[in-house]
């Protein structure tokens, strides 16, 4: 389908529009970006269906915001819309310290390279288990079949969640970041949000009780929670503990998800590195950073200023939303070399914005790349060919950059 | 010439000299010593150089950003530092530095 793009090389600066979610939709944000970059690198939208915000597109300056969490705060949220103030739901990214510190803390340990190695065998078995059962040669959704499922699965085991029931997980995922306001109106009403929000909560604040004091040992997010004392009662506090699991549940699925749907297209828009990884599977760890980087998959957080502030010579006013488009830093010519190149060996590949920066830098950076890693090994013993087998979907929605649908054919050795 | 000995989690050692300029995580990748990961390269804002550092004398205190990262550790001590944050200078004494069981 063609669409008709906007002229970001030579429209007005005042014209540039960096809410609306088709630029993802039909991948030609890349423009826009690189304009920003170069002519109004700290770039203020009056107008949006999010309201008025600031955009922050250079490499360094969202760097530097990351870091200055005193005059950049991270409340009272950190998507593009603000919380209504009926429901202002707490989860630690979108605290400040030292809150935040305690919290995060809580779970921490569940994506702790420790715990990791304990997992590692059981999402090689499952991985394998998934790519064992794909069809051979014939054309089939590997978002469906493949990124939606593994990633659900690992969802589930974190949660230690009741097992059929773990597609509820993913729906409660996808609902929560579906809002009208940030998908062109394709996606939901808010109060269709919180219904799905109120049913999560409860299921959630079931699984509370019934493990609660059960005597057993703690390695699931819920026992994560309830064994340490800055979260003992959270379940006490609705809003803390909803807003808490919806952050863990969107935190791994999405993410990492789209980036396991991502990796096929770059491979075929790049069968060179394609050619490089057979020969060298020890550049796996490498291609995977340089996947999450390609990927982007939350291309953006937003951040909030406490005190009027001017960056790259703009006055920012107290109160003011700032949104950081990691999607934009992660191309930054001036800080990343070629970056328009899926270089799966390249220098400092590690070095990319997909993650965040500073203290809400994400927690489960490690798990994610290990997903990842041995998705790619088990899928380069299996498959001979891995080939898109038409033009993929992707996701219409500002705030997740990934995809609907990605028809992939593979053969076996 | 400050030595540097690195101590992995496992117990295992490996002294180098230390470069005047370099920090301990640039000392560490310099001469391929494993456990420390510096994904951001030195900023202090990813804090996967942590690190136990010990010295005897006084260091530098860290900064605002280096505390801040260091708070996030579930296993900070009191001697934890990130080891992008600390450069080696002229006649510094030796230096111990344990890495973690893990970064993250």
């Amino acid at each position: 389908m063609t669409v008709p793009k906007p002229n970001y090389r030579e429209m007005e600066v005042k014209d540039l529009d960096v809410s609306d979610p088709r630029m993802f939709e039909h991948d030609y944000w890349h423009d826009l970006f690189t304009r920003l970059r170069v002519d109004s690198p700290v770039h203020f939208q009056s107008d949006s269906p999010a309201g008025p915000f600031w955009s922050v597109s250079r490499y360094e300056d969202i760097v530097a915001i990351e870091r200055d969490t005193d005059t950049f705060s991270s409340e009272p949220s950190i998507a593009i819309l603000d919380p209504e103030p009926d429901m202002i739901l707490k989860m630690f990214i979108a605290m400040d310290p030292p809150e935040h510190d305690d919290q995060r803390r809580a779970v921490h340990h569940v994506v702790a390279p420790r715990n990791l190695t304990e997992f590692e065998s059981l999402i090689r078995t499952r991985t394998a288990e998934v790519l064992d059962a794909l069809p051979e040669d014939e054309p089939f959704d590997w978002v469906k079949l493949v990124s939606r499922d593994l990633t659900t699965k690992m969802l589930a085991t974190l949660f230690d969640y009741p097992w059929e029931e773990r597609n509820n997980l993913t729906q409660w995922s996808d609902m929560f970041t579906n809002d009208e306001r940030i998908t062109a109106g394709e996606g939901v009403p808010r109060e269709v949000i919180v219904e799905h929000m109120t049913a999560c909560l409860q299921r959630f604040t079931e699984l509370w009780h019934e493990r609660k004091d059960d005597g057993k040992q703690a390695f699931d997010l819920i026992r994560m929670l309830q064994a340490d004392p800055n979260t003992a009662n959270m379940v006490d506090d609705p809003l803390t503990y909803m807003g808490n699991i919806m952050l863990l549940i969107v935190g791994g699925n999405d993410t990492t998800r789209n980036s396991m749907s991502g990796g096929i297209v770059f491979l075929n828009q790049f069968p060179e590195q394609m050619a490089k990884v057979r020969r060298n599977p020890e550049l796996i760890p490498s291609m995977v950073s340089e996947i999450i980087r390609f990927q982007t998959p939350l291309p953006h957080m937003r951040r909030t200023a406490t005190r009027n502030v001017e960056l790259n010579g703009q006055a920012i006013r107290k109160g003011e939303k700032v949104v950081l488009w990691y999607v934009s830093g992660n191309y930054d010519e001036t800080v990343i070399e070629r970056p328009n190149d899926f270089w799966i060996d390249r220098p400092n590949v590690r070095s990319h914005l997909s993650f965040g920066a500073g203290i809400h830098r994400c927690m489960g950076n490690r798990l994610a790349e290990m997903q990842l890693r041995i998705l790619w090994e088990e899928a380069l013993l299996r498959f001979k060919t891995i080939e898109l087998a038409g033009e993929p979907k992707r996701t219409c929605n500002l705030f997740i950059r990934g995809f609907t649908h990605l028809p992939v054919k593979v053969s076996r050795f | 010439m400050t030595v540097i000995t690195f101590i992995q989690h496992d117990g295992s050692e490996r002294m180098v000299d230390g470069d005047v300029g370099l920090s301990l995580m640039e000392t560490a990748l310099k001469h391929d010593i494993p456990g420390i990961d510096a994904d951001c390269g030195g900023g202090a804002i990813c804090g996967t150089c942590h690190c136990f550092v010990e010295i005897s004398g006084d260091l530098p205190a860290p900064d605002s950003q280096e505390t801040a990262m260091l708070g996030l550790r579930p296993d900070r001590a009191s001697n934890s530092r990130l080891g992008c944050q600390i450069m080696v200078s002229d006649g510094m004494a030796d230096i111990t530095v344990r890495l973690p069981e893990f970064q993250m």
